[in-house]
C-alpha cells in the first residue's frame, strides 16, 4: 500500500497534476515541460523526480534526450485507470439523457 | 447501486465496450446520435458535417475563447435506424488513431433502452493511448473539484 500513498501525495500538487496531464498526451523532454511553467527549471525538474519515484512517470532515451511519458505500467490492473474514462462516459450519457429529455418536455408542449 | 454507464476493457485486448442504459426510448437515443442539433448539444461540440447514409462522413470541431481544442472525424460505414451504426471515428493530432465503431440500440421498453458501443483500436497500445487521457483528466477533475473541466471528447 505504499506505493499507493507516495501517488496519492504526488498528484495533490497542482503543478504535478498539470505535468501528468502534459505527458498524458504525448511523451516530452524536461525542457518542453518547464516551458509550460513561470518557475524556474529546476523547481519543475525536482516535480519530474518525485513524479518519477512515484512511478507515475517514465523516462524514454531518445538519442541525446531524455523523454517523460506516463507510466501505465505501474498501474498493475486495468481497471485501477479506467474509472475515470467510464466517468467522463457516464456524465456524457447523462447529459445525453438529459437533452433529449427535455426534447420529449418540448414536444409535449 | 449498479452503474449505469459499463466499460469492459480486457488486459491483453486491443477492444473495449461500453454499455448504457438511457431511461429513454430507443428512437431518441439514435436521435442523439444522427441529428447535428443533439449531437452539437450533448457532446458540447460544433458539427461541421454529419452525413447520416451508408459510406457518409462527419466531421466535429470544438473551440474554447477561439482557438480550437478538439477535432474528430469519421465515415458511417452502415446506418439501420434505430437499430445499429458501424463507423470510423479519430481525433486528429492524437495518438490514439483511428477506431472502429459498432454502436447497437437496443429497446427494453417504452422509455427505457440500452446502447452498446464496442471500440476496436489498430493495437492495445492505441487503446492504452485513450484510456489513459481522461486518467489525467480525471486526476485534475477529482482534485480541483470542477464541475466543468475542458476535456477531450472521445
Amino acid at each position: 500500500m505504499k506505493l499507493r500513498r507516495d501517488v496519492f501525495q504526488a498528484i495533490a500538487d497542482p503543478t504535478r497534476r498539470t505535468i501528468i496531464t502534459l505527458v498524458a498526451a504525448s511523451a516530452m523532454t524536461p525542457s518542453a515541460i518547464a516551458e509550460n511553467f513561470d518557475y524556474s527549471r529546476q523547481t519543475i525538474s525536482k516535480h519530474i523526480q518525485i513524479l518519477t519515484e512515484c512511478e507515475l512517470l517514465k523516462q524514454e532515451q531518445k538519442g541525446r534526450e531524455i523523454y517523460y511519458e506516463l507510466n501505465l505500467d505501474g498501474m498493475k490492473e486495468i481497471a485501477d485507470f479506467i474509472e475515470p474514462f467510464r466517468q467522463l462516459w457516464d456524465d456524457r450519457f447523462n447529459t445525453l439523457e438529459a437533452v433529449m429529455k427535455a426534447q420529449i418536455h418540448e414536444n409535449k408542449k | 447501486m449498479e452503474q449505469k454507464t459499463k466499460i469492459d476493457a480486457q488486459e491483453g485486448k486491443q477492444e473495449l465496450t461500453i454499455t448504457r442504459v438511457f431511461n429513454l426510448p430507443v428512437e431518441l437515443v439514435y436521435k442523439a446520435y444522427t441529428e447535428a442539433e443533439y449531437v452539437a448539444q450533448w457532446m458540447g461540440t460544433t458539427v461541421l458535417k454529419l452525413e447520416n447514409k451508408n459510406h457518409g462522413s462527419y466531421a466535429f470541431e470544438t473551440s474554447h475563447e477561439g482557438n480550437v481544442m478538439f477535432k474528430a472525424n469519421g465515415t458511417i460505414h452502415k446506418l439501420i435506424p434505430n437499430q445499429e451504426i458501424v463507423r470510423t471515428f479519430e481525433m486528429e493530432n492524437m495518438p490514439i488513431g483511428v477506431q472502429l465503431e459498432f454502436l447497437n440500440f437496443e429497446k427494453i421498453n417504452e422509455d427505457k433502452s440500452k446502447l452498446t458501443i464496442q471500440i476496436i483500436y489498430k493495437s492495445e497500445k492505441h487503446r492504452a493511448e485513450q484510456l489513459k487521457l481522461p486518467f489525467a483528466y480525471g486526476l485534475n477533475m477529482a482534485h480541483n473539484g470542477l464541475q466543468e473541466i475542458l476535456e477531450p471528447k472521445i
